[in-house]
């Protein structure tokens, strides 16, 4: 008996061999294609890990409450309670901002806008490059985008208040369009062969080099009017008794200014790079055919650093949506709200602890900065690339 | 015969080198293990980035491990973020801090979940922490929670109002006894040089900053409206349903007349905390300031104060007009309406805050935890504490019977007699009365006044709100907190701290 099972057993055996080897070597084949990839494999997984799990675990604490019980604390499942409460319930002035009805003026801006994101739609669908996934797309950034212009309009340009999430998006868009500005200013001027280039191209960057702790409190007292570094010149303009940090918009100028300060550096060290690299036989050509300065950077030039340009932006855009060290040192986000960030709203909600509440902002800015950032690399920088 | 010799001398020396060593080593050893009953423990005490409250902690340190052998190492964190990295490290059971020292109104979230030691059996037991002299305010408010003792007091805190002596006795003016009088004083001085330097000065300098101090200012102004019949009638909510009393004509007014003191201060006050607003009151630059006990000793230290014996201290002005809870309207005060009144006026006291205590880590190991209490109740002793509440550094203020009737300390610190007594005496009939207010402490007191109260005032002064819309959201707010958590919960909780028997 145990002889024909021992044999039989062997004779599964022998006819398994086959089997496995079919099996394992079609794999073995196919991994033996694509080394690469198989070396790379565990890093990935490990990096993925590593980032996807932080986002799900936040995920799911935007859906719960903490409470306290015996023993520890306990997180209750609420749903979408933490989001409604932005968007519609007890938190909504605080992160919308407050919306009243629209004026004559902020209706025709606003119907401006629409006019124009409609002539974008209908000259997609009319055009050569329509598709279905491509039209799907441009309808929800359209729509995004006509909400966003609504909750700009009807905050800024009425008797309305801006919430955090208006407050987040002028920071990004004043401080990313003055710093890139800035930046290639000072990047054309030391890319010229001028006395003291180097010197100006370590004094441009020092900025770049402070803890942003460090400039928070560098501007807090440089805008102190009445005892700060200043206050001789605020004095002698007779401004002592004017105080930037107590008027919405003057507290608003005075983070962007010290944002601005900070970070112009990163986009001129990018662009200098960029400038650097532009092929000089281009530009004496350019002069030869008798091209002046304009339209050598308008054509050769600016073409050239288009690639970094959209690159560097990109970046800057993603790290602003994020800005918190400035207005929670400088003003504390006050006067009011007037200077609070989307993420210092979500970490004066963490610090008293309502982290499913705090979770839920984190989450609203990622899919803030994730809208945002993959419009603009579906709608410009591939536009912009192509043309470079 | 003489390379033998030498090669004896020097295996001798050695032998000796050795036994000398080893004797030394014993004898450290010996040293060490008789030099302290805590030898080789280490204290990890987490407060707030200092100087104020870390500086005395830090300085006694050394002495307290010279005489017990526990090393004390003092981290120290942000205020805003001292709650919730104490609760996290609890949460998480990192467990990275033995004693904490914070503000005892975050109690209630530490002690339900079961996070800090009970210490009622120690505070007893300990006789050089004389439990007794203990101010009984500070022995049943901060360190006690439902009967059981939790913290040692390192701190009184009553809030205040400082003013300018000289000022006030050359232009015959009083100090303020009621908020009216405070916002007319202030509007006296308010644009005129006050220190003599040339330049325009200010009437009031107070902290109202956002996420700082300010929402305790506008409870100090907002208590004597809301609470006129004693400590247990309470000033922040109705004691029947927990419904909040940040919504009536008490409220109101005392908004009116915070809005006031924002106009009446620095262009940046709304800017400043309290470090700042000290600062412009010390430098002379000030003629009244509401706070804690702290201007008190930093008004003698001649490093930075133009005011030495030039400062007065009184009990936090009131109002002739309180708060009838039935109608939600003013009232004129009588003796039925304001039965504490001093002199027609309903004063009302402010305990904000409640004043800095030390905790133990229930989880750490057992000699970890007594060591922390020996710690503790060191820097608490008259010995320790009777010199530290004269130094305005250390954001201490007194809370024990020795440091009220031992003047002699004061002087020794730099202030005259008659500073010292006005100043405890203005601490001593704040801690006499009774209708004096204790500070919240429920469930997530944090978010009730740090968040919700906060961010509304702040959204108030810089005129986002008016002043039915504040006091609409802060009652919105602190509603929708109190459904979160349980309004029967939190109403038990809230009558418990009003029941303290003094």
């Amino acid at each position: 008996m145990k002889n024909s099972s021992l044999t039989m057993h062997s004779e599964a055996s022998v006819r398994s061999v086959p089997l496995v080897l079919a099996w394992r070597r079609p794999l073995a084949a196919r991994l033996d294609r694509h080394p690469g990839a198989v070396f790379i494999l565990p890093a990935v997984l490990v990096i993925l890990a590593f980032s996807i799990f932080p986002l799900l675990a936040s995920l799911y604490v935007s859906l719960t409450r903490l409470s306290f019980a015996e023993g520890g604390v306990e997180l209750k499942f609420v749903g979408l309670d933490n989001y409604l409460k932005l968007l519609v319930g007890i938190d909504r002035t605080h992160f919308l901002g407050v919306t009243p009805g629209l004026t004559v003026a902020s209706a025709i801006v606003l119907a401006v806008i629409y006019a124009g994101l409609g002539f974008l739609l209908v000259r997609y669908i009319r055009g050569p490059a329509l598709t279905a996934v491509g039209l799907v797309g441009r309808l929800l950034v359209a729509l995004v985008a006509g909400a966003f212009a609504w909750l700009l309009v009807s905050t800024l340009l009425t008797t309305g208040r801006p919430g955090t999430l208006v407050v987040t998006i002028i920071y990004v868009t004043v401080d990313v369009a003055v710093q890139y500005l800035l930046a290639l200013g000072l990047a054309l001027l030391v890319v010229q062969r001028l006395p003291g280039r180097r010197f100006f191209r370590v004094v441009f960057l020092l900025p770049m080099m402070i803890t942003p702790v460090g400039v928070a409190y560098l501007f807090r007292m440089l805008t102190d009017t009445s005892k700060g570094p200043l206050y001789p010149l605020w004095n002698h303009f007779g401004l002592s008794d004017v105080s930037w940090v107590t008027n919405p918009w003057g507290a608003r100028l005075a983070v962007m200014i010290g944002d601005i300060w900070q970070w112009t550096p990163f986009i001129f060290i990018v662009l200098l790079a960029a400038l650097e690299s532009v092929p000089e036989e281009l530009l004496e050509a350019g002069v030869v055919d008798g091209a002046n300065r304009w339209q050598l950077f308008k054509s050769i030039t600016f073409p050239a650093i288009l690639p970094a340009t959209t690159t560097v932006v990109l970046i800057r855009i993603i790290e602003a949506f994020k800005i918190v060290d400035l207005p929670n040192v400088l003003t504390n986000g006050g006067p009011g709200t007037a200077t609070e960030s989307l993420t210092l709203h979500a970490y004066t909600i963490w610090r008293a602890l309502d982290i499913g509440g705090s979770a839920a902002v984190a989450y609203m800015l990622v899919f803030v900065v994730t809208f945002v950032g993959i419009s603009y690399v579906n709608l410009f920088r591939r536009r912009v690339a192509a043309m470079a | 015969m003489l390379r033998d010799m030498s090669r004896h001398v020097g295996r001798v020396l050695v032998v000796l080198l050795a036994a000398v060593g080893l004797l030394g080593t014993a004898c450290t050893n010996a040293q060490q293990n008789t030099s302290g009953k805590f030898n080789g423990v280490t204290i990890r005490v987490v407060t707030f980035t200092g100087p104020q409250i870390a500086e005395p902690l830090q300085r006694r340190a050394p002495d307290f491990n010279r005489a017990t052998g526990a090393k004390v190492e003092v981290v120290t964190v942000p205020f805003s973020d001292l709650y919730q990295k104490i609760l996290t490290d609890f949460s998480t059971k990192t467990n990275s801090y033995d004693a904490m020292v914070f503000d005892p109104q975050w109690m209630g979230d530490y002690v339900t979940p079961g996070y800090l030691e009970d210490l009622s059996d120690r505070v007893t037991k300990d006789s050089s922490l004389e439990w007794n002299d203990v101010g009984a305010f500070f022995r049943d408010f901060s360190a006690t929670y439902k009967g059981k003792v939790y913290t040692i007091p390192l701190d009184g805190d009553f809030q205040m109002v400082y003013y300018r002596k000289d000022l006030l006795q050359r232009d015959g003016l009083q100090p303020p006894k009621t908020w009216d009088d405070y916002i007319t004083i202030a509007r006296k001085y308010q644009g005129k040089d006050l220190n003599g330097d040339g330049k325009p000065d200010f009437g009031s300098c107070i902290a109202m900053k956002r996420s700082a101090q300010s929402y305790w200012m506008y409870l100090s102004v907002a208590a004597a409206f809301l609470q006129t019949k004693g400590t247990s009638q309470g000033a922040f909510f109705s004691t029947d349903n927990l419904q909040p009393l940040m919504n009536n004509a008490g409220a109101a007014a005392a908004l009116d007349i915070y809005k006031q003191m924002s106009k009446l201060g620095p262009p940046d006050q709304l800017n400043n905390d309290v470090g700042d607003s000290r600062g412009f009151f010390v430098s002379g630059r000030c003629a009244l300031s509401l706070d804690w006990g702290d201007i008190g000793p930093l008004t003698v230290d001649k490093s930075q104060s133009t005011v030495q014996d030039k400062v007065g201290a009184v009990i936090l002005p009131g109002s002739k007009r309180v708060l009838d809870r039935a109608s939600g309207s003013l009232v004129d005060c009588n003796a039925t309406t304001c039965p504490n009144a001093i002199d027609g006026v309903n004063h009302a006291p402010f305990a904000a805050f409640g004043g800095w205590s030390g905790a133990i880590n229930k989880a750490r190991p057992g000699n970890v935890k007594d060591a922390a209490f020996a710690f503790l109740s060191y820097v608490s002793a008259p010995a320790q504490s009777s010199l530290d509440v004269t130094i305005g550094k250390t954001g201490f203020n007194p809370y024990r019977a020795s440091h009220f009737n031992n003047l002699d300390a004061w002087k020794k610190s730099g202030m005259s007699e008659q500073a010292a007594k006005d100043y405890l005496g203005a601490i001593q009939s704040s801690l006499k009365s009774p209708n004096m207010v204790l500070d919240l402490r429920i469930q997530q007191s944090a978010f009730y006044e740090g968040t919700a109260l906060d961010q509304a005032l702040a959204q108030f002064l810089a005129g986002e709100l008016t002043r039915e819309q504040t006091m609409a959201q802060i009652t919105n707010q602190w509603n929708s907190k109190t459904d979160e958590i349980g309004r029967q919960i939190q109403l038990d909780a809230y009558k418990a701290s009003l029941n303290v028997s003094r």
